[in-house]
């Protein structure tokens, strides 16, 4: 009994280098002994254009089964390094980065040499797309999270954020026929739940987890109900708006594989470049950032010299909250055009997930949105293939890996040390 | 600037916390301002700082009223504050800390044009004002180290230099010296001395006797919410003392000279290991209790001294059983390295936690049922599973009229107490049964003279009835005022042992981890941790006290 209290309580320090390292190793043989044992003869194609291109860039073509092997040993070798030599931090960071890209490679090559591919290539171009796509709406979450959490509310709302985004876009929109204004109302609808997270956060003082979840709950009913009454019987009125068409950047969108991907989108993406710069700087260089993280590091040390703790924390959930409702004005307006009910379906949360994952930073959380919106991108393309795998362990699998890395990569993350304690001078 | 309150007022609900205080601070002077933990000090200081609003009473600087309802307001009337518990950002630089607030922007210069302003931060001007600043006022600090990185008499240097940076002209400093080794304590009254001598003022808060006298040009004693009298620093000790707590106090508890007998607890080479979370970052990888040997004879007290977060409360918690730990653990000869707090407190151990809020009480239970907490499932207050209420209420009685708990009823919630009842209830549970050995981890933090008094002579009657004692204290009038033998730690391990003679200076210069430094210990072979206690015990308690 003593024994397995002591061992339970035994510091993990010496085993968290052994975690990561065993981590790595799995991954390596799954490399090796799933995707390169069953992989078939012949080559995998990587394209690296749209079809009707004006410049075309030639495909790659990639011997699936050597390759894969290579991959599998090179992600043992880093597992066994990680557990004999002690690295940087920037080494383990680019080690982690690297075994994920090996295994998903690992499974491209896989996946595209079987009979089913049919000989269809690996469209880069489309996949990096499909990421950005899909990320789109992550990364404007994950950022209301940051304002939020680097200034000390934990912000659970952000799928109801999303949601509402989503649907007064694409009510306001329909109605009166412009996208701008349905962007800006979309928006705004995020901002006033960001209003109303802070008012019982802050002013009264409401467990912000469980005050999070009940606003999610509430969305979710309004939304579903209105969608019932008034959008359902009123499809053409109140649930038709156009998209918005995508902006060419000149010059930068016409660079080959890179402009197609980054360059060519709708006014979402480029606003959402726009809040990662903009959020990342402005928390880390500038006096307004100073402020916020030292309101939620240590809300007394900013209040006695003189900075309006409270007046920050409202400011950063209303701002944080327009952000978010952007993102869901993209789920309408960005890209289907019309409003479903529950669309947001849980996006709000793997953005959530992303922040954390991100440490709270903004480029952080951008990349772990990008990580997860590759996944997405990744499951329809290997569904599109016909892969022999049932689509909901497809759907699943990335995750699973999310959460693999997660658990086994991730050292101690920190949040900020007032996250989610209201503040109340003595 | 000359500062002066005039009737303060603080209601809090039915307490009287402030009842109309005057104080007047004239430039260049340092008032001490002196009162027991609850007198009402801090609340009178956070009314000036603006942190807590009075209900009547007025702020004049320079003879013109102000009006304070904001830190900034404060800042603005050039009045600085160093908190008890610091107000910085641990994650921090210190350039970013001290800058907070009053942070200066890049400019963008473009020709001849008046810069623009960028909205970034200048980092560089920060840094350099912060060590312009240490240098004028001999307060070394380096402007690029995090806060959470520095040891807590920096940490301390950084708020006075913010506070200067502010251009403050009256410095307020709440318990300046609680978390301070003599060392440090001398250092921050020289930096005093030299802000004092630029014509600022400093109201230097503490309840400490002889800080007080040592530093302050006059002394202001407050007691439950009213100025009792203001004193000269050549008042006498025990004037002071009386004043503070309203009648005369015994400031040293009179014990007989120890008489040891068989060694009780013998403590080999015990090693905890650093935070755990602290340590999987790669951030600190040192022991919190790094070897520690001694032993403990029945019927003596050995005082651990050291400053706050050098392993004492880690040291305790290991000796309980709540921490994991390397090393040996001997009780009357048995080892129970490996045995759980409850086994340890069945053989004899009793505990008294530093925090006793957290780990001594269950605020929420009653005071008969806290009594009981660690007997709860044995005879003869229980019998099978059944809790023998009458007995636990019994108890109770006994007990709380034998340590003079004063409650309303022996079922009100033990949370409604006040603190230095608390610790008797502590103490009666803990020493109420029979025990081999005390644990008292800063058993008079923050209690009232009055219930020091009584706890002290509690546990001298205790080591006089065979007791093993140990005290750990961060404060060394409570080490000389009961340990028969001093163990001094720093960064968890022991840097000397000294019999209760030694002089203050020496004992700062072990608390600051110099072993060697210190003059020769005249019983010889007192100070040498390799070889553990033994020798070392004995010798110290030959010595006259």
């Amino acid at each position: 009994m003593t024994a397995i209290v002591a061992a339970v309580r035994a510091p993990i320090v010496a085993n968290r280098r052994l975690i990561a390292a065993v981590t790595f190793v799995a991954f390596g043989l799954i490399d090796i002994l799933i995707f390169g044992l069953f992989s078939h003869k012949g080559d995998a194609t990587f394209a690296f254009s749209l079809f009707g291109a004006k410049v075309t860039v030639p495909s790659l073509h990639v011997p699936a089964r050597p390759v894969t092997y290579a991959l599998g040993i090179a992600s043992v070798l880093i597992g066994v390094a990680r557990a004999t030599v002690t690295e940087s931090k920037l080494l383990k960071r680019l080690s982690i980065a690297a075994v994920l890209l090996f295994f998903v490679l690992a499974m491209l090559l896989w996946s595209d040499t079987g009979s089913w591919a049919d000989g269809i290539p690996i469209n880069v171009i489309t996949l990096m797309q499909g990421t950005l796509a899909a990320s789109i709406p992550l990364i404007l979450g994950a950022l209301a999270g940051c304002m939020g959490e680097r200034s000390g509310v934990i912000n659970i709302a952000i799928e109801g954020q999303l949601l509402l985004g989503a649907f007064t876009a694409a009510v306001v929109a329909s109605a009166v026929g412009v996208l701008w204004l349905g962007l800006l109302s979309g928006s705004l609808a995020g901002g006033l739940i960001g209003a109303m997270l802070a008012l019982f956060a802050i002013r009264f003082l409401v467990d912000q987890i469980i005050l999070g979840v009940v606003i999610n709950l509430l969305i979710s009913g309004l939304t579903g109900y209105l969608y019932d009454r008034l959008l359902v019987p009123d499809a053409n009125t109140y649930n038709n708006a156009s998209t918005f068409s995508t902006v060419k950047i000149p010059v930068l969108g016409d660079i080959p594989v890179i402009g197609p991907i980054f360059f060519d989108s709708t006014i979402f993406l480029y606003i959402t470049y726009a809040a990662i710069i903009l959020v990342q700087v402005g928390l880390f260089s500038t006096r307004w950032g100073l402020r916020v993280r030292a309101v939620g590091e240590h809300p007394s040390a900013a209040d006695t010299v003189g900075i309006n703790v409270l007046g920050i924390r409202y400011r950063n959930l209303i701002l944080g909250g327009m952000l978010a409702g952007i993102g869901g004005a993209y789920l309408t307006i960005g890209s289907v055009g019309t409003f479903s009910k529950d669309m947001s379906s849980g996006l709000g949360y793997i953005a959530l997930a992303a922040m954390i994952f991100g440490r709270w930073t903004p480029l952080g959380a951008t990349l772990a949105a990008l990580l997860f919106g590759f996944t997405t991108a990744l499951g329809s393309f290997l569904g599109s293939i016909t892969v022999p795998i049932s689509p909901f362990i497809l759907g699943m699998a990335p995750y699973v890996a999310t959460i693999i890395a997660v658990a086994g990569l991730v050292g101690r993350v920190r949040a900020p040390a007032a996250d989610g304690k209201p503040y109340l001078r003595e | 600037m000359e500062l002066e309150l005039r009737g303060i007022t603080k209601r809090f609900g039915s307490l009287v916390a402030n009842d109309h205080i005057d104080l007047a601070v004239a430039p260049g002077e340092i008032r001490g301002l002196l009162g027991e933990n609850g007198a009402g000090k801090t609340t009178l200081m956070n009314v000036l700082y603006g942190l807590v609003q009075p209900d009547e009473g007025e702020i004049l600087v320079d003879g013109k009223q102000v009006t304070i309802h904001s830190p900034k307001d404060a800042i603005n009337a050039k009045i600085g504050m160093v908190h008890q518990h610091f107000m910085l950002v641990p994650v921090f630089t210190v350039a970013e800390n001290v800058a907070l607030g009053v942070e200066q922007q890049r400019k963008l210069k473009i020709g001849s044009l008046p810069g623009i302003p960028t909205g970034l931060l200048d980092r560089g001007r920060a840094r350099r004002q912060v060590i312009e600043l240490s240098e004028r006022y001999g307060l070394q600090v380096n402007p690029d180290v995090r806060i959470e990185d520095l040891p807590v008499g920096v940490q301390q240097r950084v708020e006075i230099i913010k506070a200067l940076l502010r251009q403050a002209s009256v410095l307020i400093l709440d318990e300046p010296t609680a978390v301070l080794t003599p060392g440090e304590t001398e250092d921050l009254f020289r930096v005093m001395r030299e802000l004092r001598e630029g014509g600022r003022s400093i109201v230097f808060i503490s309840h400490k006797l002889k800080e007080v006298q040592t530093i302050a040009d006059k002394i202001t004693v407050i007691r439950r919410g009213k100025v009792v009298g203001e004193r000269p620093p050549s008042t006498s000790d025990a004037e002071l003392a009386a004043l503070m707590v309203g009648r005369p106090v015994e400031l040293k508890v009179s014990k007989e000279p120890a008489k040891p007998a068989d060694v009780v607890l013998e403590v080999t080479d015990l090693t905890v290991a650093g935070a755990a979370g602290l340590a999987a970052a790669g951030q600190d990888s040192r022991n919190s209790v790094d070897g520690v040997s001694f032993q403990v004879r029945a019927g003596e007290i050995l005082g651990i001294a050291g400053v706050q977060g050098n392993g004492q409360t880690e040291l305790c918690e290991a000796l309980m059983g709540l921490l994991p730990s390397g090393g040996q653990v001997r009780l009357d000869g048995k080892d129970i390295s490996r045995a759980t707090p409850h086994d340890r407190l069945r053989s004899g151990i009793s505990y008294i936690p530093e925090d006793r809020r957290e780990d001594g009480l269950v605020s929420d239970f009653s005071v008969a049922d806290n009594l009981v907490l660690d007997l709860y499932d044995r005879k003869p207050f229980a019998s099978g599973i059944a809790m023998d209420l009458p007995a636990i209420r019994a108890n109770a009685r006994t007990l709380t009229t034998e340590f003079d708990v004063r409650t309303s009823s022996i079922d009100a919630t033990v949370g409604t107490l006040s603190g230095g009842n608390q610790q008797k209830v502590i103490l009666a549970r803990e020493v109420g049964r029979r025990v081999r050995l005390l644990l008292a981890s800063q058993p008079t933090r923050g209690l009232d003279v009055g219930s020091i008094e009584f706890v002290h002579r509690r546990i001298i009657e205790e080591r006089d009835q065979g007791v093993a004692v140990i005290i750990v204290s961060s404060e060394l009038d409570e080490i000389y005022a009961l340990a028969d033998r001093i163990a001094v730690m720093y960064e968890g391990q022991i840097t000397g042992f000294r019999p209760p003679s030694v002089p203050v200076t020496e004992l700062g210069l072990l608390m600051a981890g110099v072993r060697n430094g210190a003059a020769a210990d005249p019983a010889g072979s007192d100070g040498n941790p390799d070889d553990g206690p033994p020798g070392g015990g004995s010798a110290g308690r030959t010595e006259p006290t």
